[in-house]
């Protein structure tokens, strides 16, 4: 039984969250939230009775999960061939192992979770397997979900995770609490998708532990979009280094919404890859924060990485904070960052109306533009997901 | 070709305009006809740029005096778009790369924009491949230049190209090609003046913006002006931009000390 496993955590997830109390701005890392938010979010009552409303057929030879309801998706849902649920012994001694790594296992948004989660979706992926689809359902109150992935060696996996929450502007608030973790085998594959897009007042805190051995390779791509308040934190370790890294995200916010990306890859061995593109666009009052922490320590020699955060700014009102934070001890690497802020560019806007396109057609074409560079790079399973009205174009005008 | 019975598509009256507060333009006067093939030429500096871009509504620069009439109508209560859209055509100096906005779909939108102003269907996207296929023959361009973003990556030929591209696609009126022929080799020079030579007709016209002659042994002027210290100086026939081949531009600082202006 999961629920049995998830006991201990649950209580164990209450005391802490007691012993915790909400972040304060006096932390470092939630020294830009809006804790006011944070602090309504948390509070809501347990979600009932989720909503399924248009979501768009699935994907040829895609498998689709849906968690957060009291349902339990294995039951009803053929896994393809290689990929298996673990069982309840597996389950105790997995759980909880990759956020310890990490270390994020008792981080404020990580307690939340445990102290709510009633169920977890634990799946084994061995050899190349068909995509599977996660989707998170989301209703009005708080929904906790939870993920745990273990990808043998050379396992190869398409995921993508998609968090439909958009509904009408008066609907009763909503939160989402998700944790994922993930542990990468020795030359293990996941190209892993998040498509997050909600309207209204909606929450998200979504927390992923990443382990990766030798060789394998994770390729995490982020389009999060319309969340009043969200905050996103994916982790990875490598290891022992000689692992290949991809962080590529895109946070589009409007209205008054406030959305951060709080990033932390750390090598723990020599060699190891990072080629990270962290994109925003920020319009109305909303304000979007990215914090890209890379870790390299003495042993992590002839580490290869580079960050980039790209920011768009909309509206005079808008803000972005955007801090790289780099800790390097070793001496033989080559560690690239860059932040730029910046506006639609004149030139480009008068180059297409010039060509007769209306001044906010071409700023739609520039924004689409911007976007895309992320945008196209989510797992295939996105697509349909993309033109269904279940999930706003990321790209859309603000 | 000279009519003086022909349409008077543009009619600039005493232009004055500034950048940044910087008088650039003083007093421009030109009148361009259907069928007319105009060269304006000059130093840097001369205002022949400024002029280019005060035509097609540049956000940056500042009419302060003076004006402009396209086909009877004021041009300066046009939108850059409407104007492009009436058939004003500025082809670029320096083309601007678009990351992330496909050329193909750009194409389409431009073209779209265009043949709704004269009241003709749009082309919904087959259509227009086949469309654009057809006026890629104009300046023989390589149809995988449609797939990529709009002038990303195009070396200093293959964004003229496009610029002409366009132009097919837009079917203009009046165009005014800014320096096309600058950064270009001989061989991407013949192609592009080759396009603008087909797309000439009687009833559009064009203003070649130029330093150099060569482009003008290819595409043969009407009417040659040289400019200087923001105003026409000299207006001449064809033969002019060979004389100033002979003799430069030294004469230009004499006449404007003559005239008390540099």
């Amino acid at each position: 039984m999961v629920k049995s496993v998830l006991a201990p955590v649950q209580e164990r997830g209450q005391v802490n969250l007691e012993k915790l109390g909400l972040p304060s701005r006096r932390e470092e890392a939630w020294r830009l939230a809006d804790l006011k938010r944070l602090e309504a979010m948390a509070s809501l009552p347990p979600a009932e009775g989720v909503v399924e409303q248009s979501w768009p057929a699935v994907a040829q030879a895609v498998t689709r999960l849906v968690i957060g309801t009291e349902a339990d998706p294995l039951e009803t849902v053929q896994l393809p061939e290689g990929v298996s649920r673990l069982s309840d012994s597996e389950l105790e001694q997995a759980l909880g192992h990759t956020l310890d790594r990490c270390g994020c296992a008792e981080t404020w948004p990580v307690e939340l979770n445990h102290a709510h989660s009633r169920h977890v979706v634990a799946l084994r992926v061995r050899g190349s397997v068909a995509p599977l689809e996660i989707v998170l359902a989301a209703g009005s109150g708080l929904v906790s979900t939870r993920v745990l992935l273990l990808l043998e060696e050379k396992a190869e996996l398409d995921l993508l995770q998609v968090i439909p929450a958009e509904r009408d502007h008066a609907a009763p608030p909503l939160a989402h609490s998700h944790v994922i973790e993930v542990h990468l085998g020795q030359e293990a594959r996941l190209r892993h998708g998040l498509l997050a897009s909600a309207s209204g007042d909606a929450s998200l805190l979504a927390h992923l532990a990443v382990e990766q051995e030798p060789r394998s390779s994770y390729d995490f791509v982020s389009v999060c979009r319309g969340w009043r308040f969200g905050r996103l934190e994916p982790r990875v370790l490598q290891v022992d280094g000689q692992a290949t890294t991809r962080l590529n995200g895109l946070a589009m916010t409007g209205g008054d919404e406030q959305f951060a990306t709080h990033t932390g890859v750390c090598f723990q061995g020599p060699e190891g890859a990072l080629d990270q593109l962290q994109k925003a666009v920020a319009a109305d009052r909303s304000h979007s924060i990215f914090n890209g922490a890379i870790q390299v320590p003495r042993a992590a020699q002839r580490t290869d990485a580079s960050q980039l955060s790209r920011n768009l700014l909309l509206s005079s009102r808008a803000r972005v904070d955007a801090k790289p934070e780099l800790e390097i001890v070793a001496d033989d690497v080559r560690c690239a960052h860059g932040a730029t802020v910046s506006q639609l560019q004149q030139d480009q806007l008068f180059y297409l109306r010039s060509r007769g396109v209306a001044a906010d057609e071409a700023a739609a074409l520039l924004l689409k533009g911007y976007c895309c560079e992320v945008v196209d790079r989510l797992p295939a399973a996105a697509a349909p997901w993309l033109t269904s009205s279940a999930v706003s174009d990321p790209a859309r005008p603000l | 070709m000279i009519r003086p019975d022909a349409e008077l598509l543009l009619d600039i009256s005493d232009l004055h305009a500034s950048v940044e507060d910087q008088p650039i333009l003083k007093g421009v006067n030109l009148q361009v006809r259907a069928g007319e093939v105009h060269a304006v030429m000059g130093r840097n500096g001369s205002g022949k740029s400024t002029l280019s871009k005060i035509l097609a509504g540049h956000p940056a620069y500042r009419v302060t005096g003076g004006s402009v009439r396209y086909r009877g109508d004021d041009l300066f209560a046009l939108e850059p778009e409407e104007r492009a859209r009436l058939g004003v055509f500025l082809g670029f100096q320096y083309p601007v790369e678009i990351p992330g906005v496909s050329n193909l779909e750009f194409l389409r939108v431009a073209t779209n924009a265009r043949r709704d102003a004269q009241g003709r269907d749009e082309l919904d996207t087959f259509e227009f491949e086949d469309h654009v296929h057809e006026k890629l023959k104009v300046v023989q361009m390589d149809p995988a230049f449609l797939e990529r973003s709009v002038n990303q990556g195009f070396s200093g030929g293959e964004k003229k190209r496009n610029e002409i591209l366009q132009m097919a696609l837009l079917e203009p009126v009046i165009s005014i090609l800014d320096e096309t022929d600058s950064g270009l080799d001989i061989d991407a020079l013949r192609i592009v003046a080759s396009g603008v030579n087909q797309l000439a007709s009687p009833d559009t016209a064009s203003i070649l913006i130029t330093h150099y002659q060569r482009l003008l042994d290819e595409i043969t002027p009407d009417y040659v002006h040289v400019m200087a210290a923001g105003r026409i100086l000299r207006t001449g026939g064809r033969e002019l931009a060979l004389e100033l081949e002979q003799i430069g531009y030294d004469w230009v600082d004499e006449q404007l000390a003559a005239e008390g202006v540099a």
